[in-house]
């Protein structure tokens, strides 16, 4: 799969980090009789020819329904999976032996802060274990173990630090132990923070709190998160850029405001439908189950449960047979907003030709237009 | 007559540490038909109420006030009775679908077994009842001999739905049913609930911390924190425009995509849920509520009535410090 990419950045950094055509799949298992007999289980494509950038300073939130391939994404990332395919960047340099020094850089906060947390360590020896693993004793200004941890605490909104050092994690709140989970990444100075679902098992009241962190981290350190979830109103409320994934894929990308107001992809479309709004319960909903990644539709992978291909939209646009045949990449159909849809590229493009690319605005629509234009 | 109501419940558990008031004085009616969603926090008190309903709350809990199903006092039901009443008079459909059925047992005839325990039906003809029940949950009258494990998340959740129905009952109690559903299957399960609801004009409890998912369903909504109600009225009003703070933040933690209010600002409450039992004086929001002001820590708010059909539990509502001390004087 070739590698569409968005333009470089505003500001002409290098991303912080690529991923470029990333494939995982996890081999299928048989039963020894069956083995022996020949047969193969099937083989799942978790995530099949995956690539982004992050930029420095950047919240990307990878969405989509369980099974998409978005925590498989993240742990590739993490390097806690060993991708088949493709490349993972840092700053530039393809990622591989000298993985201590890349973990250290990017930090994972995973999504149950108790089960994170080693409940007979202290904060103080959980935060500083971090430390140790890297072999780090004294920070850049020559400060010592404790100093660091302190700070680290203080920094995820802990404060005065001193009062949890002794604490257990059992001591704490659920937003609490979430910091410390936060200020364990934090005590490395990381350059990039990968969280999947860092708020859902946090009561509702707390989780603005946490995420009001992970802004300030964005905005006053320069930090890049990745956020991996399944909630469009967080990725509203954090995200810079959303990519959407589908089957192991990301089937469209762009700015928040282009893709949770101006989606191009059907699957988007359908998840923004469904987020809950008082508007009322009788709006359309995908049927059937996020599909098994054992066995993956040829043609565009969302096609077997696209609501556009079935009411004939996609006929009319003479692009049904594409959908059901032809696969496809993701192609930048607005500025800096990427979608894999033969639908949404015929659109775009007699969009186009209609209204000149001039005339039509490059900044984000309201709202009510969601689903108005092209 | 309603077919729920909740006069003064007041119920505290009893642990080693001592006594945890877990609800303290909830006031609530649910009609025929009706479907009142109760929201709040961990540890606020909803599962509880849920619990009490059918007095499924281990045997040493104190259970003051009174609970009437149809205007029976479930508190003072014999047992016989109450096996009567329970899964006929009202059900649940408990979180974690994943966990509730069992697993070495067909879907088909766990359902069949509230049916028989229930009511007087032989296990054929509750078997016959189960296909019926099954179609009427989107699931194929087959899947009766289903395994849990053959079955996703959403259809276990539709198996205990279609055994929460299996007795026809008049209240149906949700405790966060679509809590660990993914957000599509979510979305199908809640228009499952509300469509069976209406086409069977059930009564429903629906018991969530997701405030956008119950503006969804239910008609009146009754926001709850440490053990009250804080807020209730007309669902849409008192998600649109909450006069309670508490309720303010529960509805900004789930904000409308394309408010540009909350684009980059994530709106959260400082501090943490009370303690059930070292619950602060006064207003037991207080210490934690942006807009308390001097009377907050001493005066107990009690609901006044706050516009278009709301009460609120709020001093800062119109009128609300001249009645909470002319009650004191």
């Amino acid at each position: 799969m070739s590698v569409p990419e968005a333009a470089p950045a505003p500001n002409g950094e290098a991303p912080v980090l690529e991923v470029r055509d990333l494939g995982v799949t996890f081999t299928g298992r048989v039963g020894l009789v069956a083995g022996l007999g020949g047969k193969k289980g099937n083989d799942a494509r978790a995530i099949d020819g995956v690539s982004f950038r992050l930029e420095r300073g950047e919240v990307l939130a990878l969405a989509g329904e369980s099974g998409c391939g978005k925590t498989t994404t993240a742990r590739a990332i993490m390097g806690l999976l060993r991708p088949q395919r493709g490349e993972i960047r840092f700053e530039g340099r393809p990622i591989g032996r000298d993985l201590r020094t890349y973990r250290r850089r990017v930090q994972m906060v995973f999504q149950d802060p108790t089960g994170s947390l080693n409940p007979r360590q202290t904060i103080y020896e959980i935060i500083a274990e971090a430390l140790r693993i890297h072999r780090i004793t004294r920070g850049p200004n020559g400060e010592s173990e404790e100093e660091l941890v302190a700070r680290a605490l203080s920094r995820a909104g802990l404060r005065p630090p001193e009062r949890f050092l002794l604490l257990y994690p059992h001591e704490l709140s659920g937003g609490q132990r979430q910091r410390v989970v936060i200020a364990g990444a934090l005590v490395l100075e990381p350059e990039v923070i990968v969280a999947d679902e860092p708020v859902s098992n946090l009561d509702a009241s707390v989780r603005g709190e946490i995420l009001a962190l992970l802004m300030k981290l964005r905005d006053e350190d320069r930090i890049s998160v990745i956020v991996v979830t399944h909630d469009l109103g967080l990725a509203w409320t954090v995200a810079d850029r959303v990519a959407v994934m589908y089957l192991g894929r990301i089937v469209e990308i762009g700015p928040a405001e282009e893709v949770l107001t101006r989606p191009l992809h059907p699957y988007t479309k359908a998840l923004l439908d469904v987020v809950p709004e008082a508007e009322g319960i009788d709006r359309p909903i995908l049927a059937g189950e996020p599909p098994d990644p054992t066995r993956i539709p040829p043609g565009c992978r969302f096609h077997p449960r696209c609501p556009e291909l079935a009411d004939g939209s996609a006929g009319a646009a003479g692009v049904a047979e594409a959908c059901r045949e032809r696969d496809l990449d993701l192609e930048e159909l607005r500025q800096a907003h990427l979608a894999a849809c033969h639908l949404a590229a015929v659109r775009v493009r007699d969009g186009a030709r209609a209204v000149p690319e001039a005339a039509r605005a490059p900044e984000a629509a309201p709202a009510e237009e969601r689903d108005a234009g092209y | 007559m309603s077919v729920l109501s909740l006069r003064d419940l007041r119920i505290t558990y009893h642990t080693q540490a001592g006594g945890v008031p877990a609800v303290r004085g909830v006031d609530l009616d649910i009609e025929r038909g009706e479907v009142v969603g109760l929201a709040g926090e961990s540890g606020c008190g909803k599962s509880t109420i849920a619990a009490a309903v059918l007095r499924l709350l281990p045997p040493k809990t104190t259970i003051e006030g009174e609970i009437t199903l149809s205007g029976e006092n479930v508190l003072e039901m014999k047992a016989g009775k109450l096996r009567a009443v329970r899964w006929t008079g009202a059900s649940i459909v408990f979180q974690g679908a994943m966990h509730a059925l069992n697993p070495v047992k067909r879907v088909g005839d766990q359902i069949a077994e509230a049916i028989t325990t229930h009511q007087q039906a032989s296990p054929r003809e509750a078997l016959a009842r189960v296909g019926s029940l099954l179609e009427q949950v989107g699931l194929p009258s087959r899947r009766i001999r289903d395994f849990p494990h053959e079955l996703s998340g959403g259809q276990k959740q539709r198996v205990m739905i279609a055994m929460a129905l299996a007795c026809g009952p008049s209240l149906v109690i949700a405790d966060e049913p679509t809590t660990a559903l993914d957000v599509m299957v979510q979305a199908q399960v809640l228009a499952l609930l509300k469509g069976l609801q209406r086409e069977l004009g059930l009564a429903m409890l629906f018991i969530t911390h997701d405030l956008s998912v119950l503006v969804e369903v239910s008609d009146r909504l009754a926001i709850m924190y440490a053990g009250k109600v804080v807020e209730e009225g007309p669902a849409r009003t008192v998600f649109e425009s909450p006069q309670h703070p508490y309720s303010r933040a529960l509805a900004d933690a789930f904000p409308s995509i394309g408010d540009a209010r909350f684009r980059h600002k994530p709106s959260g409450l400082g501090g943490d849920p009370p303690d059930p039992q070292a619950i602060p004086s006064g207003c037991s929001f207080h210490p934690r509520c942006p807009v308390a002001f001097e009377p907050c820590p001493t005066v107990v708010p009690e609901l006044y009535p706050a516009g278009q059909g709301r009460r609120a539990a709020c001093l800062l509502v119109e009128g609300a410090l001249a009645d909470a001390q002319r009650g004191r004087g």
